[in-house]
């Protein structure tokens, strides 16, 4: 008498009501891979603690039959999800059931990534050395010579390259804990094989991380062969091919343990926040709009997040908006801020009311921008841009006035200074001195050294703009 | 409590207080300081931050743990969002709720990294294979950025549906003042038909394929009744809209742009109002019709007019309205002035 299977559905309701039948053909490895797992998941008693992710191909329909929970994705895809899946679930028994179409190619980056990074599932890996479902077409485990549907005369290592050995790529990885090829040709290997199906089940039960377990499996349908040719042709000429055996077997080691993170609450992690009051609707404050430009490393993008710091802390409405990414790395650093008495609506501002230049390149770009009434304060030492009329030109030795007092790198804290002096933001002195320090929180030793340039800044744009 | 922070660090905020458990993710400007935001954040957080080795990877990992009642969400711009497509088309079939944010950059192709929104037919009319639709957010603010990505969670885990927060490159990398969510969002209970590996959930099962033509069929037409339903989630800000003489639209920094010129407009004394979606799917046709009767709809767009064909197609036809476009495209945002001299040169014109 035949033992029943365990570990599967009493009856296969998921594919017609009532059914013991699969879908598979007559002399198929699936159904003895399915067996082989299926028993395993019951011996172990882990079908409770069981997500088994199907594949597209043949094996597409795996929950018709495993008794335990189900995902099905898209064709390759099955080792990403399992990763997701392992990540979110770290304590489950995670299982990939894939074909080497989807594995080999389409999903051969996911696979061995999650390989690579010793993703915590076990990855059954079913190699029929073609692409089944779709009709037979060439897989990367075609062999040389042999025909598909679209290799007629025989896959040319010449055009399409050799079959692929995804036990021998996969043993080049340092994370994997077990990798083995086996076979289900007959009595003998399907023995070995569920010794197998068993060691990266257990693997999982542990924890202990990646296993993957190939399977050579015949398939009479598209090989055009009876069951008996079909299994004798996997022994005789897959194994020629993709030699059988354990390439590595670490299930005995401990496994790693990540590096602890220090561990904090929401409210931890955000801290007091800062900015006291949101801003409201004041019609008496007009907005603004300012640009600040230099040369990356000028500091003109700090420059202009203390200011829209300030004035959030006033009670102002603001956006701060960076130049950012190849613009940036190319040697350019503009913001764009703008400050208002009502919800800010563009945040960009082609058209700046007050201009602040720390480099030609940008006097250049920017100054002609400037609205009449406008104002453009730039570095002393740079030549005078040109401007629309009815715009005012403002020569500020930042850079002499940093260097001065002590702190040359700070001639953007002397900006920011002129500009209090000359009333160009409308805030509040100390909401501007209170952001200024902020901004040194994580260097202490410059807040009073920049404090000393803001200060000289004020008297000499007080005494000279 | 208030935080000056980037658009896209308020993603992460939002994503925090929502309850997200698990972020997969693939680098690409103008998006990226989400993953950098998440990787500081949520491993302090006991939540999982994984960098996948690629768009498609980053996507079905999502799948994977979303399928498992997880919340989850990864964020991109462009050409990683189109990677992604199949990916959600699968969650849509499947119903398995998810956030994706799109910090929109310049396109088609590898384009540039300037802002844009010609990602918007993809978000809004599915963007995959299939007739599936995705709930579509637009944020518009650095405050919104963070309270509709915890909306997004919200409708995603309501419907089990993808959700999608469509934002541009200067929201992302913009800074403003966010309050923060005073609490978190409450769990979701996912039992019913997730996969947790545990008894409760082993005869659960998560799949978008059924070979039967029949019974795809009438999946599809669930699907249908289920985007429908949805009407009712419809949200949008109606500006000065009342007494209007013409309504500039836009959503997201155009929309930003928009309120400035009726602004403008308003102290000209020009009677302008703004009509603002803030959920593209479902779209606020309600609030449309309103805009419609002041005759003149102005829209305001950073594509090819993908977003001004949903404007003609959700607009009453009873209702005798103008409607024209100003749009920018390559990363670059029209000027406030250039939006005011189509809205004067429409008035001039008359209806």
């Amino acid at each position: 008498m035949i033992k029943r299977a365990t570990g599967f559905y009493d009856t296969f309701d998921r594919r017609e009501k009532g059914t013991r039948a699969t879908h598979y053909c007559p002399g198929c490895g699936h159904g003895i891979i399915h067996k082989l797992i299926a028993e395993a998941m019951a011996e172990l008693g882990i079908q409770d603690r069981t997500v088994f992710v199907s594949p597209v191909g043949c094996a597409a329909f795996c929950f018709y039959y495993f008794d335990c929970g189900h995902i099905a994705g898209p064709h390759g895809r099955a080792s990403a999800l399992a990763t997701g899946i392992s990540r979110v679930l770290p304590d489950r028994v995670v299982i990939s059931y894939q074909g080497d179409g989807d594995l080999g190619a389409i999903g051969f980056n996911n696979a061995f990534q999650a390989a690579n990074r010793g993703d915590h599932f076990a990855c059954f890996f079913v190699n029929n050395s073609l692409y089944a479902m779709t009709g037979g077409q060439m897989a990367p485990t075609t062999m040389l010579g042999q025909r598909t549907t679209t290799t007629p005369f025989g896959r040319d290592a010449s055009k399409e390259g050799y079959p692929l050995l995804v036990c021998e790529l996969l043993d080049r990885l340092q994370a994997p804990v077990y990798i083995e090829r086996v076979s289900v040709a007959d009595t003998k290997r399907i023995n070995k094989a569920r010794k197998a199906v068993r060691k990266a089940l257990e693997i999982q039960k542990d924890g202990k991380g990646y296993a993957f377990v190939e399977f050579l499996s015949p398939c009479p349908t598209n090989w055009r062969m009876d069951p008996v040719a079909a299994a004798r042709y996997t022994i005789e000429e897959m194994e020629r091919t993709f030699p059988l055996g354990c390439f590595r077997d670490r299930s005995e080691q401990e496994a790693p343990s990540p590096n602890p993170v220090p561990q904090a609450t929401i409210a931890e992690l955000f801290g007091e926040g800062e900015g006291g009051e949101v801003a409201k609707v004041d019609p008496s404050f007009g907005e603004r709009g300012f640009k600040f430009s230099g040369f990356g490393g000028q500091g003109v993008l700090s420059l202009g997040l203390v200011m829209a710091r300030a004035a959030g802390h006033a009670g102002r409405f603001v956006s701060w908006l960076p130049s950012y990414g190849p613009e940036q790395r190319g040697g350019y650093a503009s913001c764009s801020v703008v400050i208002s008495g009502k919800e800010v609506g563009s945040p960009t501002v082609d058209r700046p009311d007050v201009l602040v230049a720390m480099s030609q390149p940008a006097a250049e770009r920017y100054a002609g921008t400037v609205l009449p009434g406008g104002t453009v304060l730039y570095e002393a030492s740079l030549p005078c841009p040109k401007v629309e009329e009815g715009v005012r030109l403002l020569a500020f030795p930042a850079m002499r006035i940093a260097a001065e007092n002590g702190t040359p790198k700070a001639a953007n804290t002397a900006l920011l200074g002129a500009m209090s002096a000359l009333g160009l933001h409308g805030l509040p002195e100390e909401r501007v001195l209170e952001a200024l320090d902020d901004s040194f929180s994580s260097k202490p030793h410059l807040v009073e050294r920049n404090r000393k340039v803001y200060r000289a800044a004020c008297d000499w744009a007080r005494d000279n703009l | 409590m208030r935080r000056f922070v980037k658009g896209n660090e308020a993603v992460a905020i939002g994503a925090i207080f929502a309850g997200c458990d698990a972020y997969f993710g693939y680098p690409i400007t103008p998006a990226s300081e989400i993953a950098h935001a998440v990787a500081d954040h949520f491993p302090r957080l006991g939540k999982e931050f994984l960098q996948a080795e690629c768009e498609t990877g980053a996507i079905n990992m999502i799948f994977g743990a979303a399928a498992t009642g997880r919340l989850t969400m990864t964020a991109s711009s462009g050409p990683g969002i189109s990677l992604m497509q199949e990916g959600l088309s699968y969650m849509a079939g499947a119903q398995l709720p998810t956030v994706v944010v799109n910090i929109m950059r310049a396109g088609p192709g590898l384009g540039n990294i300037g802002p844009e929104q010609g990602d918007y037919a993809q978000a809004v009319k599915g963007g995959g294979h299939g007739n599936y639709h995705n709930i579509v957010l637009a944020p518009a603010s650095v405050q919104e950025m963070c309270d509709l990505t915890m909306k997004a969670f919200e409708l995603a885990f309501r419907y089990r549906n993808p959700a999608v927060v469509l934002a541009d490159a200067f929201l992302g990398q913009m800074m403003e003042f966010l309050t923060l969510p005073e609490r978190e969002a409450a769990r979701p209970d996912t039992a019913a038909w997730a996969v947790q590996g545990d008894a409760l959930t082993r005869g659960n099962m998560i799949s978008s394929t059924n070979l039967q033509n029949d019974v795809q069929e009438a999946h599809n037409w669930d699907l249908q009744r289920k985007y429908a339903s949805m009407d009712v989630e419809a949200r949008a800000e109606s500006y000065l809209v009342e007494d209007a003489e013409i309504v500039l639209t836009g959503y997201g920094t155009s929309a930003r742009v928009a309120r400035s010129a009726v602004d403008r407009l308003r102290g000209q004394g020009v009677r302008a109002g703004l009509f603002r979606p803030l959920t593209l799917f479902p779209f606020p046709v309600r609030e449309l019709q309103e805009a419609g009767r002041s005759g003149r709809i102005l829209v305001v767009e950073l594509s090819n007019g993908q977003y001004r064909n949903d404007v003609l197609l959700h607009l009453d036809r009873g209702i005798p309205c103008q409607v024209e476009l100003i749009n920018r495209m390559g990363g670059n945002v029209m000027g406030v002035e250039d939006v005011m001299q189509k809205g004067m040169q429409m008035l001039e014109v008359g209806p």
